[in-house]
């Protein structure tokens, strides 16, 4: 028996905005009856480019659904661009969590939800992902593309984790070399730029990298000078430090502050982030 | 809330009379039946009347009778002692429908470079005679072939399958956890070398089976060690377990013929009103043959995790053979290798009766299960 949340167990039992939605403008749909999960999402974005209104249908277990229903509140008032920003983490936290083996049910909905944006911008309606790349799991049409991104996106390490949130390699198996040798070869190129992920970040995952990058990076260099450094806010691109210790009082902390702290969140956080002292 | 419990193929609700049988040996008659005393006499006496139930039930003779810790131990030991007494032979068949207990133990065996025929079965799920007596070879260490299947409920023609094996001088295993107390063996007339067996199917608590091994076949114990079960399964024997086993094959065999009416009556109910009541379903498993308390329906369009959870909330306990719940990301390769399509496959549910199912337990499902599949298929992207 899985263990789901009480949140995925109420979207489940009384799913938001379910059924189709009659005025929709982008309609984005992923999977298949095959793969055993499939949804059609459908979203009413006005000119203002706000999704106005929201609508789903799921073919699928508990937690396709409560997916599905989660993601239609989240992204209801959200402007589209902003909305293609969500990852299937973020999915995944707003119902508290799903069972490993059904990660995969997230990645649905942001594949659906990205699919029903390129659409009603006149691209096609098919997640970037699957667009380049070569395919590795035939069962479920799983490019190498997509198995970086989601491992990128989520922090995976192992071909079980891959096939949890992918489903490649789920079925018969004929590609678990194939993402063994994916997987290997993306942990070995593994500076910490390679785990950004490049297309969006979320505000979290900014901060997240912003303060991983302060204390393995650049907390290191300042303390054998006998300085410190204290993160004050981040906002949007805009990154507040403080200089402490030693650096609080040196004439050249304008000189730290671009070239050293500036220069190395760029580096390993975003390649546009500004840096500013309180 | 109430629960109705139509999962018996699972496991079964342990029988009151079983469980009194037990509980003497579980407290005050702790003794080793080992031992030399007359306190421990009274547990091995206990075991002799339960081997003689269980073969009675079987038409077999207690010294064929060997006791295991469950259904997956005895189709291990079967297909460890086949190979192990005929180290020459270094070919398997069974069917690609049998329980992982006896399928991957046979894939296990395959990887040590043993050739496997995985028999195919048609889209009722019923076996090739042909297919069968064509793969009989003299290479062959042993056919295994489930006497009837977990999730369809389809019954082999193992008597026959038995005899072709015998023609040829093969040893025969059949996995009958699901067949035994649900319809007649005799082992007087089929000619199965080995037979495994469980007891939670029939009602004893979890933690007991059986191997049947007929009278003068070679066998090579897969458990080594102390000198019970006559030196075929060592380890001190699981005397309460042992006992409830017994208890449970006198049950079943009393109440057999009576029993099988009364459950395929129930299925059969069942069965005919949820088809008519909800459209676009279909029957899984060869009607004509199959055993009485087993009704496998698929629902297309529709998921079946999403629908055990919505039964699951009412108090009605089923199973699917759906990806979700498989534990994999394919359907059953029950289903799978009946070739059902994927629109029914993912929407697979099973209901398992047995004796204590009532009427209104019945009723209850009846009158329930429409508005599930009714609101799931609202809200499914696939509508024909």
């Amino acid at each position: 028996m899985w263990q789901y949340t009480e949140a995925v167990h109420d979207h489940f039992l009384h799913p938001h905005n379910a059924g189709p939605l009659d005025d929709a403008n982008a309609i984005g749909e992923v999977g298949s009856l095959a793969c055993g999960d499939a949804l059609k999402l459908y979203l009413k974005i006005n000119k203002a480019g706000v999704i106005e209104n929201t609508g789903f249908e799921t073919f699928g277990c508990a937690s396709a659904i409560a997916s599905s229903s989660v993601l239609t509140d989240m992204v209801k008032g959200m402007r589209a661009d902003d909305a293609l920003k969500i990852t299937n983490k973020d999915i995944a936290t707003a119902l508290g969590g799903l069972p490993k083996q059904k990660m995969h049910c997230s990645v649905m909905g942001q594949e659906a939800l990205e699919a029903a944006i390129r659409q009603w911008k006149g691209e096609p309606p098919v997640p970037h992902a699957l667009e380049h790349g070569e395919m590795v799991c035939k069962c479920f049409g799983v490019t190498d593309a997509q198995i970086i991104r989601t491992m990128r996106e989520n922090g995976l390490k192992t071909v079980e984790e891959v096939t949890n949130y992918t489903k490649a390699g789920g079925a018969c198996g004929e590609c678990l070399d194939k993402i063994t040798e994916i997987v290997g070869k993306e942990l070995s190129l593994k500076p910490l730029t390679e785990i950004r992920p490049k297309p969006r970040m979320t505000n979290v995952r900014r901060m997240q990298l912003v303060l991983k990058t302060l204390d393995e990076e650049i907390r290191p260099r300042l303390e054998s000078d006998g300085g410190d450094i204290e993160l004050v806010d981040v906002d949007g691109r805009r990154v507040v430090v403080s200089l402490r210790g030693r650096c609080s009082q040196c004439r050249s902390s304008d000189v730290t502050i671009h070239n050293l702290v500036e220069r190395l969140l760029r580096e390993h956080v975003e390649p546009d982030i500004i840096v500013e002292e309180a | 809330m109430r629960t109705v419990y139509l999962d018996n193929n699972a496991t079964s609700a342990v029988d009151q009379s079983v469980l009194t049988a037990m509980l003497p040996y579980l407290s005050t008659l702790y003794g080793n039946p080992s031992s030399m005393y007359a306190f421990a006499g009274q547990a091995s006496d206990a075991i002799d009347n339960a081997r003689e139930s269980v073969a009675a039930l079987l038409g077999a003779g207690p010294d064929e009778i060997i006791f295991t810790s469950c259904g997956s131990e005895s189709d291990n030991t079967a297909f460890w002692s086949a190979v192990q007494t005929q180290p020459e032979k270094r070919h398997l068949i069974t069917t690609r429908v049998e329980h992982p207990a006896v399928l991957n133990v046979a894939q296990y065996w395959e990887r040590q470079g043993y050739r496997v025929t995985y028999l195919g079965v048609d889209n009722k799920g019923r076996l090739d005679m042909d297919e069968y007596t064509g793969a009989l070879s003299d290479d062959t260490a042993l056919v295994s072939i489930m006497f009837a299947n977990n999730e369809v409920g389809n019954i082999y023609p193992v008597q026959r399958m038995a005899e072709a094996a015998k023609e040829k001088g093969l040893l025969f295993h059949t996995d009958a956890v699901q067949a035994v107390g649900k319809t007649p063996i005799d082992l007087r007339h089929l000619q199965a070398d080995m037979l495994s067996l469980s007891g939670h199917k029939i009602h004893t608590p979890k933690g007991i089976g059986v191997l049947y091994v007929r009278k003068g076949v070679r066998f090579r114990p897969f458990l080594r060690g102390g000198h019970q079960e006559s030196g075929r399964r060592a380890g001190t024997e699981n005397v309460p377990y042992i006992i409830g086993m017994g208890e449970a094959a006198r049950i079943a065999a009393e109440n057999l013929q009576e029993e099988r009416m009364q459950v395929a009556n129930l299925r059969d109910k069942l069965e005919t009103n949820l088809i008519e009541r909800i459209p676009d379903c279909i029957i899984n498993g060869d009607i004509e043959n199959r055993l009485p308390n087993t009704c496998n329906i698929s629902f297309k369009n529709v998921e079946g995790e999403a629908i055990l959870l919505m039964l699951d909330r009412l108090g009605i306990c089923a199973s699917s053979g759906s990806a979700c719940t498989s534990g994999s990301l394919e359907p059953s390769h029950v289903l799978r290798a009946m070739g059902v399509p994927f629109n029914y496959a993912h929407g697979s549910i099973r209901l398992s009766l047995s004796r204590y199912t009532t009427d209104s337990d019945v009723d209850y499902v009846i009158e329930h299960f429409p508005g599930i599949i009714k609101t799931l298929r609202a809200i499914s992207p696939y509508k024909d």
